[in-house]
């Protein structure tokens, strides 16, 4: 179990250093860092000052092992458009998005898992059928689509619903619902198919043939184990929000990390920028480990293997 | 067969359906004509694209902006499914636009799984140190969010198809490799893989002829449940504006033109919009529909 972990962890730091060596990289290809701190009217002089300050004298491995050892620590440096330090504008935007994840992952779990029992339960008929309907609707519409069509219905046609910025609880019922779509959707198949696994099994047999009734069977004993698929599509899960905030919060205007991330490339604010990306692939790699810890808990063969 | 046949002809539920919606219905399940049928609108549209449009899809004309779809009021024959706000004409550009998600995805797809299978297959067969440097490589691709990286590129590198097609690839290879790499792993256990190398099949004979057509099924399936999420991704990116660079007619691109008009000119995101929905559903459908198919277990459960 130890040596698993550690190799998981292993495996996971390498990959928090492979995306920051390409986004330093990308960073760097996107041309002289000073051009971009300066106006067009310094002097020669002070331009090179700032070269030496910037350490852009060094060759490149110096130069990402210096903005690494920064980053490590939370320094990425000043924000071009903010003109403070780029992990305050950052920090500011985090609560906004885990908010919308988190409002995604309750919609996703209240929806997704018990559709995806119903349907099993009555596989072939209306239930499974207007299940099957509503997976269809997260997976096939892109979500920026099902943002406009959720804003349209719900805010222009019925003005029930805001659609934009950060507010009381109402604010947060289309973002949550367009961000978690896809994950619901996701929850509703996983559980699906193996519920229709589970239930065909000899102990889900045996419990029924004991006279347990029947729906303790179904959320009991089987949904219990019907939930290993689900858990470990989790952390894939995280990977998609992160992806998916960028889109929701640019459609509804919500002031989270994924329209940060969009605002600062368009204005080539590039220490917010590689900070985004830095803390997106964080958040990614700590989910995928604890998923990859849970998972090792739930089923005793991933341990050993 | 026949003994069978008059045994359950009694029994209700298996005697074989008589009534004509009965048996269309048995059709659908248990062939995949609706994805078949969208893929044939498809196909129609990207081939024949320069009959069936009747403008042009990147010039527009000023004076006949936002005109809704033929059937409502004020709707013109000569633009079927209205115009933009730029006078363009919707249905040309719906038109168009199929050759240009087709193409997108017909290419990441063909390179990404065929790169990436190949990959998987070393990975699992060598193992060791190679193995090691692929999965972790894989890994990244996994760990990086794509959107980010796509608009970083987008503006270091600038905007254009084949930048769009590189990142792609570079970003579906992984799930591929990963996939076939599980099942080299089982393969290379069975017997005929080892008879293979006793008969004296080097590693590429027994690769190409023993481990690929083990795996090449769910490559298939994958493959198709992938140009869903490929035609989506590029939607997100010219939606986002960093995709492929406008007159150009991309989908995303389209709905995101409409945003503004949501209220009043519905048409312009609602139709592109559509193209996208019934494209990525046409191809998921397909993909379970050949998984089931290519799994003898599910192919009995489903009969």
């Amino acid at each position: 179990m130890q040596r698993f972990l550690i190799r998981r962890l292993i495996a996971g730091l390498v990959v928090i250093v492979l995306v920051s060596f390409l986004v330093f990289s990308l960073s760097r290809l996107a041309g002289d860092p000073r051009l971009l701190y300066t106006d067009g009217y310094t002097t020669a002089d002070s331009f090179e000052e700032l070269g030496r300050q910037l350490g852009l004298d060094k060759p490149f491995i110096v130069q990402y092992a210096l903005w690494m050892a920064n980053a490590a620590r939370g320094d990425f440096g000043v924000s071009l458009s903010a003109r403070t330090s780029a992990i305050n504008v950052i920090r500011e935007r985090i609560p906004a998005t885990l908010e919308l994840t988190a409002g995604a992952i309750v919609f996703a779990l209240i929806t997704g898992v018990p559709l995806g029992v119903l349907s099993a339960v009555k596989r072939g008929t209306f239930w499974d059928y207007a299940g099957r309907i509503f997976a269809l609707f997260g997976q096939a519409l892109p979500p920026f689509g099902l943002g406009i069509l959720l804003a349209l219905i719900f805010a222009v046609q019925f003005d029930l619903l805001p659609t934009s910025r950060r507010g009381d609880w109402s604010h947060y019922v289309l973002p949550s619902i367009t961000l978690g779509w896809v994950a619901s959707a996701s929850f509703l198949r996983l559980v699906r198919s193996a519920m229709l696994e589970v239930l065909d099994s000899e102990y889900v047999k045996f419990a029924r043939a004991k006279g347990v009734n029947l729906d303790k069977v179904i959320w009991k004993h089987a949904l219990r184990n019907s939930l290993i698929p689900p858990l470990t599509f989790a952390g894939v899960l995280m990977g998609a929000f992160l992806t998916g905030a960028v889109v929701v919060e640019t459609v509804f205007a919500w002031p989270g990390l994924g329209s940060l991330a969009v605002k600062a490339v368009l204005n080539n604010d590039f220490p917010v920028m590689t900070g985004v990306v830095m803390i997106f692939a964080a958040i990614f790699v700590v989910a995928n480990f604890l998923v990859d810890i849970l998972y090792a808990y739930v089923d005793p063969r991933i341990r050993y293997s | 067969m026949a003994s069978v046949e008059q045994a359950t002809a009694s029994i209700p539920g298996i005697a074989p359906n008589r009534r004509a919606s009965t048996r269309v219905w048995q059709l659908i399940r248990s062939w995949p004509v609706i994805p078949i049928m969208i893929l044939a609108l498809l196909a129609t549209f990207a081939v024949f694209a320069p009959l069936l449009a009747n403008q042009d899809p990147e010039k527009g004309n000023l004076r006949v902006r936002t005109v809704p779809p033929v059937w409502q009021e004020g709707g013109s024959r000569e633009h079927l499914l209205g115009t933009d706000q730029q006078g363009r004409d919707i249905w040309s550009r719906i038109v168009y636009g199929t050759r240009i998600s087709l193409l997108i995805a017909g290419i990441v797809l063909s390179v990404g799984a065929i790169l990436g299978t190949a990959l998987g297959i070393m990975s699992g067969f060598f193992g060791g140190l190679v193995d090691e440097i692929l999965m972790r490589l894989v890994d990244l691709t996994f760990a990086m969010p794509f959107i980010l990286v796509a608009l970083v590129v987008a503006i270091v590198l600038g905007q254009g198809m084949d930048i769009i097609i590189v990142l792609l690839i570079a970003f579906s290879w992984g799930a591929f490799a990963r996939q076939a790499r599980g099942e080299t792993l089982t393969l290379k256990e069975r017997d005929y893989v080892a008879q293979g190398r006793v008969a004296g099949g080097t590693s590429r004979y027994i690769m190409m002829r023993h481990i690929l057509p083990g795996l090449i099924n769910t490559i298939i399936v994958m493959a198709t449940l992938r140009v869903g999420q490929l035609i989506l991704a590029e939607a997100i990116l010219s939606f986002l504006g960093l995709g492929i660079p406008p007159p150009t007619p991309a989908w995303g691109a389209m709905v995101s033109d409409g945003r503004g008009y949501i209220s009043t000119a519905w048409w312009i995101s609602f139709f592109p919009g559509l193209m996208i929905f019934l494209t990525v559903m046409g191809f998921n459908f397909l993909g379970d529909w050949l998984r089931d198919y290519f799994d003898p277990r599910l192919r009995q459960a489903s009969q």
